[in-house]
């Protein structure tokens, strides 16, 4: 099979690779870029683990061919902390200890992420919507609200 | 399998039509890849219609909106125009899935999987829109109920991709509703659900109505006689009871996990009665 030459921008670098024509961006970035951040958990669109941001837009990774993203921008996980210095949301999600397992965290910090980006004062219900297709098994999703509700309000310099 | 992504319709057709085996069109990717994931469709070549122009835009046309056939949830749900004018059509596109789902998933997209259960279906179908198909043959406009014609058929033949979505312009008093029921709040499948949209005349009365509903039959239905009993009214109970058992009677749901047949019917008629309350008040109508 013929493989497919991607040039796109990851976390604001420049990034090429050669794909096959059935592999999904997820695939890609955890096996060919070694960014493994983004889980796989369901690959059927269900779950959030391998949330990514495209151009911006909050999307699953797994339902994005790699070829797909030719052109384009992809924000992971792995571009979220500036250094050592960790994101609000990261720290508040440490504070709240709104993980245990750790597999849905990177996909939630970048669905919240993405959310205050769009809405920097959601309510509650508003997290919980926009947050509804981040499954976590562990939490009982309460901290991950509060931690979130928390970065929002610091970051508002509230 | 072969990845494609030409810059033209032409090219697109071309392709579709000479290809041998199976072909998928990729607008937002949130039923093929699941399709390929989980090895349902073995596709010889997948053509990706994202970067053909006008394929990613919402645009006002005569009074209504032509909505490309890559546009996604998100992108509609942010169009203050579009919302406006045809709310039940939005709400039910954003009932699509998850944040995620809704960055991607494509109301064309939506309509073409076929699914019995497909939130926008209905909605569209109440809201008289219209697919622009262009194919090997040239370009033809079908009604929106047209298009599928069973659980994951459609009516378009080989080498046809729908271009766009058209939702026309509409009298000043109107209004247009979805909903659909589901065992939990979010991220679900329909068991049954429906779409209002109505015109109201200047003291109020029922112009002209059309109800349509899913996940009650192979497709989505447009239930002609449930619009023809509400019109001549002020969505009084008499034209309500009529219009549900209209929409009762048009039901031919199977049972499964998610609700017996004869639960899916009467449901039907509930979600018609509430979306038709909820339209009746968008159009500005007061009983």
């Amino acid at each position: 099979m013929s493989k497919i030459h991607v040039t796109t921008t990851i976390n604001g670098d420049t990034v090429e690779y050669l794909c096959s024509p059935t592999e999904t961006l997820l695939d890609v970035l955890r096996d060919r870029l070694d960014l493994t951040g983004a889980k796989e958990g369901c690959s059927t669109g269900d779950c959030g683990a391998c949330s990514v941001t495209l151009d911006g837009r909050l999307v699953s990774s797994c339902l994005v061919l790699a070829a797909e993203a030719e052109g384009h921008e992809i924000a992971t996980i792995e571009g979220m902390a500036e250094g050592e210095n960790l994101h609000i949301l990261q720290t508040k999600i440490l504070e709240h200890a709104a993980l245990q397992c750790g597999v849905c965290t990177p996909g939630i910090l970048v669905a919240a992420k993405a959310l205050l980006e769009k809405n920097p004062d959601p309510s509650e219900e508003e997290v919980r919507f926009w947050l509804a297709g981040n499954l976590c098994r562990c939490t009982g999703y309460d901290k991950i609200i509060r931690a979130v509700l928390d970065a929002a309000a610091e970051m508002r310099g509230a | 399998m072969r990845f494609e992504s030409p810059a033209t319709v032409e090219e697109a057709t071309h392709l579709l039509a000479n290809a041998d085996g199976t072909t998928r069109v990729l607008a937002g990717g949130t039923d093929v890849l699941v399709q390929l994931r989980l090895g349902l469709v073995k596709p010889d070549l997948v053509v990706d219609i994202k970067n053909i122009e006008g394929m990613r835009s919402i645009v006002a046309e005569d009074g209504g909106y032509r909505i490309g056939a890559a546009v996604s949830g998100a992108e509609m749900g942010e169009h203050e125009g579009l919302v406006a004018l045809w709310p039940g059509v939005v709400e039910a596109m954003e009932l699509v899935g998850s944040t995620q789902v809704q960055g991607r998933a494509t109301l064309a997209g939506n309509l073409c999987n076929a699914s019995p259960a497909a939130d926008s279906v209905p909605a569209m179908i109440a809201a008289n829109a219209i697919a622009t198909i262009e194919g090997p043959l040239g370009l033809r406009l079908l009604p929106v109920e047209e298009v599928p014609a069973g659980p994951g058929k459609t009516t378009l033949s080989k080498g046809e991709i729908i271009t766009s979505i058209f939702l026309p312009a509409r009298p000043k008093r109107s209004g247009d509703a979805y909903l659909r029921f589901i065992p939990r709040t979010e991220m679900d499948i329909a068991v049954a659900s429906a779409g209002v949209s109505l015109s109201l005349d200047a003291d109020g009365t029922i112009e002209t109505a059309r109800v349509a509903i899913g996940a009650v039959a192979p497709t989505a239905l447009l239930v002609e006689e449930a619009g023809t009993a509400l019109i001549g009214a002020g969505l009084d109970d008499k034209a309500v009871a009529t219009m549900v058992a209209a929409v009762r009677a048009a039901c031919n749901p199977i049972s499964d996990k998610r609700g017996t047949a004869e639960f899916r019917t009467k449901t039907a008629g509930v979600m018609a009665k509430r979306a038709a309350e909820i339209a009746f008040a968008r159009a500005g109508g007061t009983k």
